[in-house]
């Protein structure tokens, strides 16, 4: 057999087929592509970041354990090193200073980290990028965090000021250093990085060592475990070693806060690359399904002309099945390339919250693939039902014209609306009648696009709502300040007559750990006075909490964490001051939306500590035209630790998380109208396609162009309608289902759908569905009666 | 041609009822129709609409399968053969010729017959069998840029190009004029003769029974007659 084509037939009229729907193939393949670049674009990120973090913490050699603690001498290293499973131990000197930086008005928290003298430490080795090495010998010499460094413009030769020990010490920057430790640094209390008012120096031993009275003695450890070594095991070690001074609890790396919070990106980055593209892919399956199923119906007479001329069931479902393959295949190996490109977008964003050496964005073969293969999968099994449907029947039957289809009354119609409707209209509602599942299939597709896109703008909402929470109701003083050592009562009045200082308000915050069977964290119990106005515990429903009398309010993370509910007892493990250790029930949970909180009673704590009424952290609130005074008294008390500014905490938040955040909504709106503009002119598409024949009749009959659109589109918008509430509900349950795969222990977010995410939402979908019938509309004009009325099919 | 005696028959149909449900009734197409067609032979089947010609056609073609009886085409029992023995039945022995030419409208005619020459084992080349019917002008022309003639010689090209062995055609001429439909007769009169194909054709238009080596007459599902006709008349010499 000669065959001069270079396509077979079949394939000819696949593509020419193709080319017929255009417009239908490509809404299909614009919802496929949406799905696969979810995919690709937070898959791809979640590999180059694990991929960075697993070579960076391993070259840098990190730490396995981390312990802080008051001061131990020496010679302690010695038992440390001889805990079964340790391998290395390094100890530090690290301490956390007001720094004033040129340039910057308000007080600035600066962390110094002790480095060997000579040669490099044994854990948690510092990366230079830039400049040198601090001299041996010369104490003034520091090497800076580059996010610090960059925040401020600086070069390697730049001078800062840090206030120890009540005195004012120059410090010259050599060099511009990384951390492992430090890929995602915040000051201490805060959740989002603040690279201008937060700095890491590392500095020679000796110096910092001299400064802070800890010659002979280290105040940090860092352990590096054997193989196979149980973390638990040498963490409980560390802590009988080190409670005789004062140490705070060793964490394994994985409680190490930047770990642990790179750790929870990554979980999220996950589980958003496989939620989100799920739904996408399975709404692509499902237009899919709708669109091939009607489509089949239309080809019914070609179906049974090939079939009579010898195809088998299996060459004709193949053939319709690679409709479905050809439109995912172009919708995928777009969606690949759009996937990449988001994904270097939100690569160049993780890289300005993120500090490695190199974050370079990869897309691995396996994720690409994996895309298209998912891609393609979800098109098969959206096609496999209709194919196998249409190439079922047998071929005389699909020789026939489609006998008319059995119409009745519906239900709904009663006379008493009969004779309210037109003939449109009933029509209208018999078709839908007719077949309910068929119309109930286009609604809940259309209602997909929506439900996809109420899950976009209540992330929009949820955005505003956690700033509303944070910044608004929870936070409401100007500036805390946080002291190095607890402070007398006293320094409430003293705060109180710093300048513009309207208000005050103290807070007790002590390191301790909170057991529950073999389960626990390390973290600070917070001591409130319930009377407090300033700061304040809010959830994520907005709903403002007071601490209870009788025990400890914790986050639902924490209980979540340790497993404990209301009424249950905790042990808490003080790990300063006379370190008692007592179990105190839970009395209280609160959905809160940051991190892991204990809460008590100020009274209740110092109670705990057999202390007086000692302070940890002043709130305040400010007379603003007195905050650059404020300030510069600020950085010069010595006692001050550290200093949180509510609007530079918001501005930074907004900058940086937000910014974040902002692309992934923007993404997922986006591709939500997209789908909702596909679903409505799929549908549209083909109601037109089915019953053209039927309207050129009308139109021969002398029907307006007017009156036989509003047939088609009459029926458009009944299915729209329709598909709003559906869309609401389902959205809701999208959202709440993300939501809670977005939560961490970081942060958690409210799902919030407000009626004006409500009207948006249905405006959107509306103004798709009017946008769609326009098209159709045209179409519908250009109808050619004689054609239409002349071919059979 | 050959005598009917002379040669076993292409098909040898025994009995051959069908029923099958129409809306909320159950017709009773045929209710027993015995038939043979000869090789080479030109029969035509003649019978008012409703008579159950169509569906003896889809029968014997493999499209449909009988209620009851037997239906025998060479040694293959129709009756008894699964799905993908009618399908290898139609795809290897039977070509088709549609009242509404059932072309693909998304192809070409060339490409149109393509689609039979790429399955089948020893087929004409696409252009020969456009060519058999006096289309070799029109080969790259679309069903929508073709006459309804012109359409069915397409149809006949299509369904010859595999050299079948049986040609049915369900009312080859229903949906065309007269000048254009003795056309397509005589494209099928031709193949009839020049390839020996054995040929069934249906029709309601007794006079173009005059073109059949015999007529089968069927009325409510049976068999009323059947005519051996003396002379086999040329299509251009049908009186309409």
């Amino acid at each position: 057999m000669v065959n001069r084509l270079p396509l077979s037939a079949l394939n000819r009229k696949l593509l020419r087929d193709l080319t017929g729907m255009k417009g239908q193939a490509l809404a299909i393949a614009l919802v496929t592509m949406a799905g696969v670049a979810m995919f690709v674009a937070y898959l791809s990120n979640f590999e180059s970041l694990q991929r960075t973090v697993d070579v960076y913490y391993e070259r840098q050699r990190l730490g396995d354990v981390f312990a802080s603690l008051v001061r131990a001498p020496a010679r302690l290293e010695t038992a440390l090193a001889s805990i079964p499973g340790v391998e290395a131990v390094e100890t530090r000197i690290v301490v956390d200073v007001t720094i004033d930086v040129p340039g910057l008005g308000e007080p600035a928290a600066g962390r110094l980290v002790s480095i060997p003298a000579r040669g490099r430490p044994r854990l948690n080795d510092v990366y230079l990028r830039k400049g040198r090495w601090p001299e041996p010998g010369r104490p003034d010499e520091v090497l800076a965090s580059e996010a610090f460094i960059r925040a401020h413009g600086f070069r390697p030769g730049a001078g800062v000021d840090a206030i120890i020990n009540g005195r004012r010490r120059s410090f010259t920057i050599v060099g511009v250093a990384l951390s492992p430790e430090y890929v995602y640094s915040t000051r201490p209390g805060e959740i989002i990085p603040d690279d201008r008012r937060f700095g890491i120096f590392w500095m020679e031993r000796r110096a910092l060592a001299t400064a802070f009275d800890m010659e002979g003695g280290f105040n940090d450890v860092s352990l590096r475990l054997a193989r196979g070594a149980s973390a638990d095991e040498v963490v409980a070690h560390v802590d009988r070693l080190l409670a005789p001074y004062g140490g705070i609890g060793a964490v394994p790396r994985s409680m190490q806060p930047s770990v642990w919070t790179l750790n929870s990106e990554l979980t999220q980055l996950r589980t958003f690359g496989f939620i989100t593209p799920a739904i996408f892919l399975a709404v692509a399956a499902f237009i899919l399904n709708v669109a091939l199923a009607r489509a089949l119906t239309l080809q019914r007479p070609q179906l049974a002309a090939l079939k009579a001329l010898g195809y088998s069931n299996r060459e004709l479902a193949w053939h319709y099945v690679k409709w479905a393959l050809v439109i995912a295949g172009a919708g995928g190996i777009a969606g690949i390339a759009v996937g990449a490109w988001l994904g270097t977008l939100m690569i160049e964003l993780y890289n300005q919250y993120f500090r490695f050496p190199a974050l370079d964005y990869a897309l691995s073969p396996l994720v690409a693939l994996g895309a298209l293969g998912i891609a393609l999968g979800a098109a098969a099994g959206g096609a496999a039902g209709a194919v196998g449907r249409a190439v079922r029947i047998p071929p005389a039957e699909a020789m026939r014209p489609e006998p008319p289809h059995r119409f009745g009354k519906g239900v709904i119609e009663t006379p008493w609306l009969e004779r309210r409707l037109g003939y449109a209209a009933r029509m209208v509602l018999r078709t839908l009648e007719r077949r309910p599942g068929r119309s109930l299939a286009s609604s809940i597709g259309i209602a997909l696009g929506g439900a996809i896109l109420l899950v976009g703008l209540g992330f929009i909402e949820a955005m505003d709502a956690l700033i509303t929470r944070q910044f608004v109701q929870a936070m409401r003083q100007d500036v805390t300040v946080t002291f190095v050592e607890p402070r007398s009562p006293g320094v409430v009045h003293e705060a109180l007559r710093l300048p513009g200082v309207v208000r005050v308000e103290a807070q007790r915050m002590v390191p301790a750990r909170l057991r529950a069977r073999h389960r626990s964290r390390t973290l600070a119990v917070t001591g409130v006075d319930p009377s407090a106005s300033l700061s304040r515990i809010v959830a994520i429903d907005g709903r403002i909490h007071q601490v209870p009398p009788g025990g400890l309010l914790l986050s639902r993370a924490l209980a979540d964490v340790l497993r404990v509910g209301p009424g249950d007892e905790v042990v808490v493990e003080v790990l300063e001051g006379r370190r008692p250790v007592r179990d105190i029930a839970v009395a209280g949970i609160v959905d809160d939306m940051m991190g892991l909180q204990a809460y008590m009673p100020i009274e209740a704590l110092h109670r705990l500590m057999r202390e007086g009424g000692v302070v940890s952290a002043v709130h305040l609130q400010v007379d603003r035209a007195a905050l650059d005074a404020l300030y510069s008294r600020l950085k010069a008390t010595p006692a001050v630790a550290g200093v949180t500014l509510r609007e530079a905490a918001l501005r930074n938040f907004r900058d940086v998380l937000a910014q974040n955040m902002s692309l992934m909504i923007g993404i997922t709106v986006i591709f939500a109208a997209i789908i909702a503009v596909g679903v409505v002119y799929n549908a549209a598409r083909i109601s037109l396609s089915e019953r053209s024949r039927e309207l050129a009749s009308l139109r021969v009959l002398g029907y307006t162009r007017a009156e036989i659109s509003s047939i088609l589109l009459g029926e458009l918008a009944v299915l729209t309608v329709v598909s709003l509430p559906i869309g609401t509900g389902i959205g809701y349950v999208l959202g709440r289902i993300i939501t809670a795969g977005f939560e961490s222990e970081v942060y958690r977010f409210p799902f919030v759908v407000t009626p004006a995410a409500v009207a948006w939402m249905w405006l959107t979908i509306l103004g798709a569905a009017a946008l769609s019938g326009l098209l159709v509309r045209r179409r519908l004009d250009r109808l050619d009666l004689v054609a239409v009325l002349k071919t059979r099919e | 041609m050959a005598g009917p005696a002379a040669a076993a028959p292409v098909f040898a149909a025994r009995g051959i009822t069908k029923r099958y449900p129409m809306g909320e009734l159950v017709v009773e197409a045929l209710r027993g129709v015995d038939f043979d067609l000869y090789p080479g032979e030109l029969v035509v089947l003649l019978g008012p609409s409703g008579s159950g010609k169509s569906t003896l056609l889809n029968i014997l073609g493999g499209l449909d399968v009988a209620t009851s009886g037997h239906v025998v085409y060479r040694d293959l029992d129709l009756t008894e053969a699964d799905e993908a023995g009618l399908t290898a039945y139609r795809r290897h022995h039977v070509g088709f010729v549609f009242q509404f030419y059932n072309l693909i409208p998304s192809l070409t005619a060339r490409e149109n017959v393509a689609l039979v020459t790429e399955i089948s084992t020893a087929p004409m080349t696409p252009e020969g069998a456009l060519e058999l019917v006096g289309l070799g002008h029109r080969l790259d022309h679309f069903p929508a840029q073709l006459s309804g003639g012109e359409q069915q010689r397409v149809a006949i090209a299509r369904a010859i190009a595999k050299r079948p062995e049986v040609l049915l055609c369900d009312e080859p001429t229903g949906a065309l004029d007269i000048t254009t439909g003795v056309v397509v007769l005589e494209a099928l009169d031709r193949v009839n003769r020049e390839l020996g194909t054995a040929t069934a054709l249906i029709t309601h238009n007794a006079a173009i029974a005059e073109m059949a080596d015999r007529v089968v007459r069927l009325a409510d599902g049976l068999v009323v007659s059947v005519v051996r006709n003396a002379v086999r008349r040329s299509p251009g010499d049908l009186q309409w």
